[in-house]
């Protein structure tokens, strides 16, 4: 029996070899640059010392975790963190569906196609070139402050006032991201039957009812996949955003998880600090993820479902 | 679509979507507009850079600080790295995405499922900043260029992508080529990869902008400022304020001091922009593919 198996599998082996071996390099690339670093978590409870390295540096157990929860600065950094992703998810999410929706009703394909390749475009430039621009935007000669001025009121240096950072934050994320994020929506909504709406039309359905009952609840699917995915980013306020933004007059509102992973870890080489609390951050992020998507499935919905 | 006579208020309405997606087109481009108005403004102290106010148009157009900031070293050194770096990055990406994607396009490949878990997984879970620069830094790769395209070569999405990509091709293809004898290998080079351009010319344009863009692993990678990337000049530039470089710059030209710091930051973020602004329209339509190939689940 077993020698069956056996030749069984070496046929197998010899039909399948090439691709078993154009499978190695990419296998190899996944130890090396994502196993790896996910074994070296363990450095969250070590105590790191460089001469030493990962493997060598004594176990310390849950001491980094221990003085993170006691430390006001980190309620502050994941509070800073819930509190700007959570505005952003809830500003953010609904506005590229919404311009999708909008868009579609437009019956010139030139205009568009216009529209839709300017919304594109904030997409493909860096946050460190949108940082230049929005110093200068909300700079105190800048066109938001003489709109402010033409209308009485006093110069705001808007990006060191930490009133207004979050703010600022949520607007030029929405400003860089709606286009874009609108793509998937605009597949959507082209993916439905037109026979549904010439259905409706003859049943004397006007624009918004089309809109409410036909185009909204095909849309749903799709607006729930990207709801599952953005909550597992709830953690991820967006670093180049903020990295390239903030300044020290801003940090009790602006400063993130990751951005006190990067200054504890790299500026301040406090290794294991900065090890923990991108573990708590991945913990939490996969958590989400896999509650989020069973609720899902509990629900019923399972084709609205990652997995 | 049938046609419908529109009602009066159809007619409303279509008038106030096309104001509403007027305005958000010119809200859309209007940064990118202040930019062009001050880098070219010549009207010295009395400039957009200094005066106050929503500048529509350059008082006075003059390509002064161009020729400033073209003078400007480490914007070519910035430039020539951010040309290796990208060029680099998308062919490793797209040659060892493909390569990895083809064995996992055939569902009866034995632990397809095992091998396409162990990359998923990665989509879930990672490692973070600190145990990756650690495990750069003891690779060597530190200060080179391969810390800059090695780590994110082979994105588990762009397999996904690729992969249903190869599974869309019909079998018979093939399967006729299989009967002529040739292997695995050959079907994959003289067969998929020409019938897949269209998905391996967007995601080489993916990775290709990623990179172009890329500046925070240039900024913990590369510590000598000759390898710097575009991106990262820039960065020090406008965000760090380190303008020493320019106003040096500045006053070895002094005839030219009519110019302030910030035109030159507008004028130093136009150079790292236009190249992006002039392909930008043509490319744009391919990324949108992409997108919607994605999109397919699975």
């Amino acid at each position: 029996m077993n020698e069956i198996v056996f030749k069984r599998d070496r046929k197998k082996w010899k039909q399948y070899r090439v691709l078993f071996i154009m499978l190695i390099p990419g296998m190899i690339y996944y130890l090396i640059f994502h196993y790896i670093p996910m074994y070296g978590v363990v450095l969250a409870f070590k105590d790191y010392r460089l001469l030493e390295g990962i493997m060598a540096s004594p176990w310390v157990g849950f001491q980094h975790f221990e003085s993170l929860f006691s430390d006001p600065y980190f309620y502050s950094v994941l509070k800073n963190t819930i509190i700007i992703s959570f505005y952003k998810l809830i500003f953010g999410f609904p506005i590229p569906i919404l311009f999708a929706l909008l868009l579609s009703e437009i019956m010139s394909t030139k205009f568009k196609k216009v529209v839709q390749t300017v919304s594109y475009l904030p997409h493909f430039i860096s946050w460190v070139v949108f940082a230049g621009i929005f110093f200068t935007i909300f700079s105190l000669e800048g066109p938001i402050n003489s709109i402010v001025q033409a209308f009485g009121g006093d110069a705001v240096l808007f990006l060191a006032d930490d009133r207004y950072f979050r703010t600022i934050l949520v607007i030029t994320s929405i400003y860089q991201g709606f286009g874009w994020g609108s793509i998937i929506y605009f597949a959507a909504i082209s993916n439905i039957d037109s026979q549904l709406y010439e259905a409706a039309i003859i049943d004397g359905a006007g624009r918004f009812k089309r809109m409410f009952y036909i185009s909204i609840p095909m849309l749903l699917p799709v607006i729930s996949i990207m709801l599952i995915l953005s909550m597992s980013g709830v953690l991820d306020a967006g670093f180049d955003q903020i990295f390239n933004m903030y300044n020290t007059q801003v940090y009790s509102v602006a400063d993130i998880i990751d951005t006190y992973v990067y200054r504890q870890g790299l500026v301040e080489m406090n290794y294991s600090t900065a090890t923990a609390v991108g573990l708590f951050k991945s913990l939490v992020a996969l958590i989400l993820i896999i509650v989020v998507n069973s609720i899902v499935k509990l629900m019923g919905q399972k084709d609205h479902a990652l997995w | 679509m049938i046609n419908v006579k529109k009602s009066p208020g159809d007619k409303i309405i279509d008038a106030v979507l096309y104001l509403l997606m007027t305005v958000i087109i010119l809200v859309t481009l209007y940064p990118f507009w202040t930019q062009v108005v001050i880098s070219l403004d010549g009207s010295g102290a009395k400039s957009a850079a200094y005066s106050s106010g929503l500048v529509l148009f350059p008082k006075e157009i003059s390509f002064g600080s161009y020729s400033l900031a073209f003078q400007y070293d480490a914007l070519w050194s910035g430039y020539w790295n951010t040309i290796v770096r990208t060029v680099l990055g998308v062919i490793l990406a797209v040659t060892f995405t493909s390569i990895t994607a083809y064995p996992l396009a055939k569902k009866d490949l034995p632990y397809n499922r095992v091998f396409t878990g162990i990359i998923l997984f990665t989509m879930l879970f990672g490692g973070g900043l600190i145990p990756t620069y650690l495990l750069i830094k003891e690779l060597g790769m530190y200060n080179t260029v391969w810390a800059l395209v090695v780590p994110g070569m082979i994105s588990a999405f762009n397999v996904l992508i690729i992969r249903n990509f190869f599974r869309a091709i019909p079998e018979e293809l093939e399967e006729s080529a299989r009967v002529d004898g040739a292997g695995y290998s050959r079907i994959f080079i003289q067969i998929v990869l020409p019938l897949s351009k269209p998905v391996l010319a967007t995601i080489a344009l993916w990775v290709g902008v990623g990179h172009w863009n890329a500046w925070f692993d240039s900024m913990i990678y590369i510590s000598d400022p000759d390898n710097q990337v575009l991106q990262m000049v820039l960065r020090k530039i406008i965000i760090e304020n380190n303008t020493t470089d320019l106003t040096v710059l500045m006053q070895n030209l002094s005839n030219q001091s009519d110019f302030s710091g910030r035109q030159l930051q507008s004028t130093i973020i136009m150079f790292s922009i236009i190249p992006m602004l002039l392909i930008y329209p043509f490319i744009q339509k391919y990324f949108v593919k992409g997108v919607m190939i994605g999109a397919v689940k699975g």
